[in-house]
């Protein structure tokens, strides 16, 4: 699916993109917009309790690579960020810090990136009042858009690097926001295409395999890449590349990158002095 | 693909190939044994068994074994969760051999027998189940599925599957046993078997396990 099929739908049938999304989920697989609404509520709704238990909380993750981060943050006062970018960014840490402690979160898209579009939703919610039923509206917009990286691309890390898993939740989470304080798809697909293009190539290299280092604080930085896109396209800022040929650009980014930067642990950062001796240690404490 | 997919699903940390796929594939054998086994013993292979501690795979096998929920947070203590329930438990680390990175297999011993069922965890919490008591198959559980285990005698599959009314969507056969006559036949349907009670009746069955298809969303 092309996103722009959806902004055309919903030119020639009137109704907001969301409903479009809606309709055009039931043409494709017969389910029922009521439900996939339903559906869509519930999931916003553990998105923001899970960011609410989380937030600022110390964690004890793993492999004990990470854990407080969250909890550092949540106790300085900022120097030069806002208060929403603020408040996203100690989300999108809790989040992602109670992932790798075995605690609930939503792969929104994956597990790896579970903290971009939580944080946004939260912050969209608690800063800028936003009510759950727009949220709800912005949530499946943010659905249609990861729907067509994931055809074109993949959401997998392993199969085209973490462009696919944060770079993909980064434009969810810009879409989300953009749709939830303007309804213009337009403004949604430049928002989308900025952060994509702010995020190519992005290599997936965690430590040892697991979804610590760097995902972590790659969640958080990500919160803020959408920020800063959403808040361009908001104000009628172009890509001047069309999403949907950013996303088939990504697609082909994905499958030039070599094996060690899809997820094996064996390239990138994973493969540093430091990395190699963490690893050892962990290790040695029988993980 | 459903957007749903994407936006979804609500789960227990940290990787969703690592620790939901996983428990998927144990949930699958719980299903399909209707119970808490006695002992269980989990062989890890490839990724699964270099990474299970840091990813948590053990204690996602062995909550899914107990049956809990996918985005229960008691996942994180179901070793003690086991040890209440009376479950004994081994982690194995094996060589499958050509098969998938993330893939398990699970020997169960129940109150009726032992059974030995090996999965695959293929991304985004996607499963294959690959093998069900020596039955090469490619369950994605995404089907209502019946397996039956029946006599090796001409004109069982015909049997079976005239008290089948649900529409097949993928059947797999295979002997088990020559000197016991016994096959294991196992049915993808496309909507649950009305009167599954009749077809125990049958002589030409001897067990029958029914695992409902698995919403995870």
């Amino acid at each position: 699916m092309k996103f722009s099929e959806l902004t055309s739908m919903e030119e020639k049938i009137d109704q907001p993109l969301h409903e479009v999304v809606l309709l055009s989920q039931m043409l494709e697989d017969g389910s029922d917009p009521i439900e996939l609404r339903n559906k869509t509520r519930i999931i916003l709704d553990a998105m923001l309790d899970i960011c609410e238990k989380n937030y600022g909380r110390a964690q004890k993750t793993l492999t004990g690579l990470c854990g407080d981060n969250a909890h550092l943050f949540s106790r300085w006062q900022p120097q030069m960020m806002g208060e929403f970018n603020y408040f996203a960014t100690v989300t999108a840490l809790s989040v992602i810090e109670a992932n790798a402690a075995m605690g609930r979160i939503v792969a929104c898209p994956t597990a790896g990136s579970c903290g971009v579009v939580p944080a946004m939703a939260y912050a969209l919610r608690k800063i800028k009042k936003i009510s759950i039923d727009c949220l709800v509206d912005a949530l499946i917009v943010a659905g249609a858009v990861g729907k067509c990286i994931a055809q074109t691309v993949s959401i997998s890390g392993a199969v085209a690097g973490c462009q696919a898993e944060i770079g993909t939740a980064t434009a969810m989470a810009s879409a989300m926001a953009v749709y939830s304080l303007s309804k213009d798809s337009k403004r949604v697909s430049h928002a989308a295409a900025l952060s994509l293009k702010s995020l190519m190539g992005l290599v997936c290299d965690p430590v040892g395999g697991f979804v610590e280092i760097p995902c972590v604080k790659r969640n958080a930085v990500a919160v803020n890449i959408a920020i800063s896109t959403a808040e361009m396209a908001l104000c009628g800022i172009r890509s001047v590349i069309p999403l949907d040929e950013v996303i088939e650009a990504m697609a082909r980014v994905g499958r030039s990158l070599p094996e060690e930067l899809r997820e094996t642990g064996l390239g990138g950062i994973a493969s540093t002095k430091t990395a190699t001796d963490l690893l050892e240690k962990i290790r040695g404490e029988s993980l | 693909m459903n957007f749903l997919q994407i936006i979804g699903p609500v789960m227990i940390g940290p990787s969703s190939s690592h620790t939901l796929g996983a428990m998927r594939i144990s949930k699958f054998v719980h299903k399909m044994i209707g119970e808490i086994p006695k002992y269980v013993e989990f062989y890890m292979h490839g990724s699964f068994a270099k990474t299970f501690k840091g990813h948590g795979t053990d204690r996602a096998l062995l909550a899914g074994i107990l049956g809990l929920k996918y985005d229960d947070e008691r996942i994180k203590d179901s070793y003690s969760l086991a040890r209440k329930m009376n479950l004994e438990c081994s982690f194995i680390t094996v060589d499958l051999g050509n098969v998938h990175p993330n893939t398990v297999r699970i020997k169960v011993q129940t109150q009726k027998g032992q059974h030995e069922i090996e999965g695959s965890s293929v991304g985004g919490g996607a499963i294959r189940i690959i093998k069900i008591d020596n039955v090469e198959c490619e369950l994605a559980w995404e089907y209502d599925t019946l397996m039956i285990l029946n006599k090796d005698e001409p004109g069982a599959l015909s049997k079976i599957l005239s008290r089948m009314e649900a529409n097949i969507a993928n059947l797999f056969l295979k002997r088990i046993n020559l000197l016991q006559a016994t096959a294991l036949t196992i049915i993808e349907l496309d909507s649950p078997p009305e009167r599954l009670d009749e077809l125990l009746e049958l002589p030409c069955v001897l067990e029958c396990y029914f695992v409902p298809k698995d919403d995870f969303l």
